[in-house]
């Protein structure tokens, strides 16, 4: 009997062999790895030898500080004011090699604020990465609700026994199906400036009031265009996972509440939207995933740019690692990354929790 | 409280025809079960009525309005489903409420009309529970009383007892038999067993492939069943039927025989039994005792159920047939030993020929 259930047990470790060889290839090495370089100062390739150097690469990142300009004054003591400016002392004063403020030593400004006479500025060790994690944030903040949003309504429009209804769920899966560079490329050619079709068909139906915009080239479009691009794309898929959710719910209490007497939108709410829980809370997670993982759209519209307006993590992380050849710098913000989406997971899990 | 006419129901999935015109009146505080083999159209029968199912033919009144076109929740009508369809999310109180919930009914109405309900329904002591902590027969209960609270002309059961085990479905039965009583509502019971048919009804519908076999009460079906069928589907164990010839007949009468069966007299009063010298002869195996001499079945025991109560005994004729008996008394046979029946003539069953 023992060496019967022995054997089962050699032959069960078998099967699992390859795909837990593959996910330990693939996965959990690199995660360790990468969690073991960012306490290091390795790079691509390098002759001198990597050192452990702790956490000097969070710092380096993460490093924030905030410090108050006061303004220059003359002899009477009133601030110095040119051409309608209040002048001030160079920050480089501060910031560079300055002993009186070590811990502003090789920071820059990132954004800045003006209260009365002074000015406030909040530095930051590697404010491109800051930018980046902004910029992120912003993405995932848009992009979590818009698109789990617009997912819903599209899964319950299709959710309807209609002729030709399953024409509409494939053409909405579509550009699920397509790969994310090529989706990128088309929608490079629909932002392109001048003639692109997005402005073409502005124009066209303002009968040629709209001015041509350089969608992806201007700071203050820049980011909003990739959104719209992502949730275009992303939607069908979740619009699939809410529709299995949907199936999931017995018609018989569409029946019961449509005895009552429900409205539609009563149905929703007492019976549709709790009936989605579930696949709500794995919506969310995805979805917010998905977004911090943001990387192709950027790499192939805009590289980050313009004026870093469209940095984000992933972008930073692959741009470090291999076009810096700052593996070190790179593994750190994975694991910075990592971070960021596993507390999110946790928070939105207990966010959503079944309340007793 | 109201009358429920139906004349000449049809209904029809595409080339399909599942109900072909049925006619029943429902008088107002009657209990109805509609009763057939499965497939038959009850529950989609049930469902017109309700207004879960368009009618594609005839006319519909609930009460002295046709209610054809007129939507499920301003018919007057509460539904309890097989599968309780009670919202898994909500405590039996919200449960109970739902109806008044969604009509926005004041607070102190709702709780009333809650409390009423339960206490009809004794379960004031399960209001907070949610359904995942009760059982099979306290979930129907809360869809029970989810139909009380609707205060409804006609309540409609569709089968609400068969997910529960045989015990609780005796109690069940009780319990929705003295709702009727207290109510005095109109009542729509679909079920396919005939137990709780015959307990439960004031009038049993018999139906089968579409159309409508015999209405009447539970002990007209019983003692005079209209053809084979209704004569075969009540009643338990089933009625025999034997293969007879018509040697002579009268007016309200013939006499009979066959291989197995010595001559005897029946009255006669069914549809097609003028033009034909065959006939089928019914027997409910409850009307037959043994005796010691004569009779006018004879035979060998194949097989013994003894229930205590009752002893069903399985008989071959001497020309092959299968007969069975059912002896209000414990007794022991010995299998292969031969047994002679009689019956009394008034309680047999004279049929057309079945048409195969
Ligand atoms: N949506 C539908 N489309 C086509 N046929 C249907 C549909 N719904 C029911 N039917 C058919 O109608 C017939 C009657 O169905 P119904 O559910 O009324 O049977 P029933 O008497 O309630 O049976 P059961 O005792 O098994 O519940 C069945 O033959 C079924 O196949
Ligand atoms: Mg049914």
């Amino acid at each position: 009997m023992a060496s019967k259930l022995k054997q089962s047990n050699r032959a069960g470790w078998l099967m699992a062999l390859p795909g837990a060889g593959l996910i330990g290839l693939f996965i959990i090495i690199p995660f360790v790895l990468a969690f073991a370089f960012s306490l290091t100062n390795q790079r691509l390739a390098s002759p001198n030898p990597t050192e452990f150097i702790g956490l000097e690469n969070y710092s380096e990142l993460l490093g924030l500080a905030v410090f108050t300009l006061e303004p220059e004054r003359d002899d009477a003591g009133n601030a110095v004011v040119e051409d309608g400016e209040i002048q001030y002392p160079r920050l480089r004063k501060f910031t560079r090699k300055n002993a009186e403020f070590p811990h502003l030593d090789g920071k820059r400004e990132w954004f800045s604020w003006q209260s009365g006479e002074n000015r406030t500025v909040v530095l930051a060790s590697d404010v491109v990465f800051m930018k980046a994690l902004m910029n992120t944030i912003l993405f995932v903040i848009v992009v979590a609700p818009l698109q789990s949003a617009i997912a819903l309504t599209l899964a319950l429009l299709i959710n309807q026994k209609l002729r030709g209804i399953s024409l509409f769920r494939a053409i909405y899966f579509m550009p699920v199906v397509v790969s994310i560079v090529i989706v990128s490329i088309l929608w490079k050619f629909i932002y392109s400036p001048g003639d692109g079709l997005l402005n073409n068909i502005l124009s066209a139906f303002t009968f040629g009031a709209f001015e041509p915009h350089d969608w992806l080239g201007d700071t203050s479009t820049a980011l909003g265009s990739i959104i719209a691009m992502s949730i275009w794309q992303g939607v069908g898929f979740h619009m699939v996972i809410w529709l299995s959710g949907l199936q999931t719910i017995s018609p018989t209490l569409y029946e019961a509440a449509e005895i009552e007497g429900s409205k539609k939108w009563q149905t929703f709410r007492y019976v549709t939207w709790p009936g989605l829980r579930n696949t709500a809370v794995l919506i969310l997670i995805v979805i917010t995933m998905q977004a911090f993982a943001l990387f192709a759209q950027i790499d192939v519209m805009t590289q980050g740019g313009p004026l870093d307006s469209t940095q984000v993590l992933v972008f930073q992380a692959v741009e470090r690692g291999y076009g810096k050849q700052d593996i070190s710098g790179g593994s750190t913000i994975s694991v910075i990354l990592f971070v960021i989406v596993l507390s999110i997971s946790f928070v939105q899990r207990w966010l959503t929790r079944e309340r007793k | 409280m109201a009358d429920v006419t139906l004349k000449g129901i049809k209904k029809s999935y595409g080339a399909v025809d599942v109900i072909k015109g049925v006619d029943i009146d429902i008088k107002d505080g009657e209990f109805v079960v509609f009763v057939g083999p499965s497939g038959c159209g009850k529950s989609t029968l049930l469902r017109m009525i309700a207004g879960l199912e368009d009618i594609t033919g005839g006319t519909l009144e609930i009460g002295d309005r046709v209610v054809n076109d007129i939507p499920a929740s301003e018919r007057g009508i509460a539904m309890v489903f097989q599968s309780y369809a009670i919202f898994p999310h909500m405590t039996v109180r919200e449960n109970i409420a739902f109806g008044l919930t969604i009509a926005k009914t004041p607070k102190a109405e709702k709780d009333e009309k809650v409390m009423e309900a339960a206490r009809i329904l004794q379960m004031e002591n399960l209001l907070e529970r949610r359904p995942s902590q009760l059982s099979g027969g306290q979930r129907q209960r809360v869809a029970i009383g989810r139909a009380i609270t609707r205060n409804p002309q006609v309540f409609l059961f569709d089968e609400p007892l068969s997910n529960l085990d045989a015990a609780l479905r005796l109690d069940m039965r009780m319990e929705i038999g003295r709702l009727h009583k207290s109510l005095d509502a109109t009542m729509v019971y679909v079920t396919h067993d005939q137990v709780e048919a015959m307990t439960l009804a004031d009038k049993i519908v018999v139906l089968k492939d579409g159309y409508v076999q015999q209405v009447g009460s539970p002990m007209d079906l019983y003692h005079k069943p209209d053809n084979l069928f209704v004569a075969g589907f009540i009643g338990a164990p089933s009625m025999n039927f034997l293969d007879v010839d018509i040697i002579s007949r009268d007016a309200n009468s013939a006499k009979v025989n066959s291989k197995s069966v010595a001559e005897f007299g029946v009255d006669v009063w069914r549809e097609g039994l003028d033009q034909t010298s065959k006939a089928t002869l019914g027997i409910r195996p409850q009307d037959l005792y043994p005796v010691s001499e004569g009779g006018l079945l004879k035979g060998n025991v194949t097989l013994t159920e003894r229930l205590g109560t009752e002893t069903v005994v399985d008989i071959r004729l001497s020309d092959g047939n299968r007969l069975l008996a059912s002896l209000g008394e414990d007794r022991i046979f010995e299998h292969g030993q031969e047994i002679r029946l009689d019956f009394d003539h008034k309680k047999a069953h004279l049929f057309a020929p079945a048409t195969q």
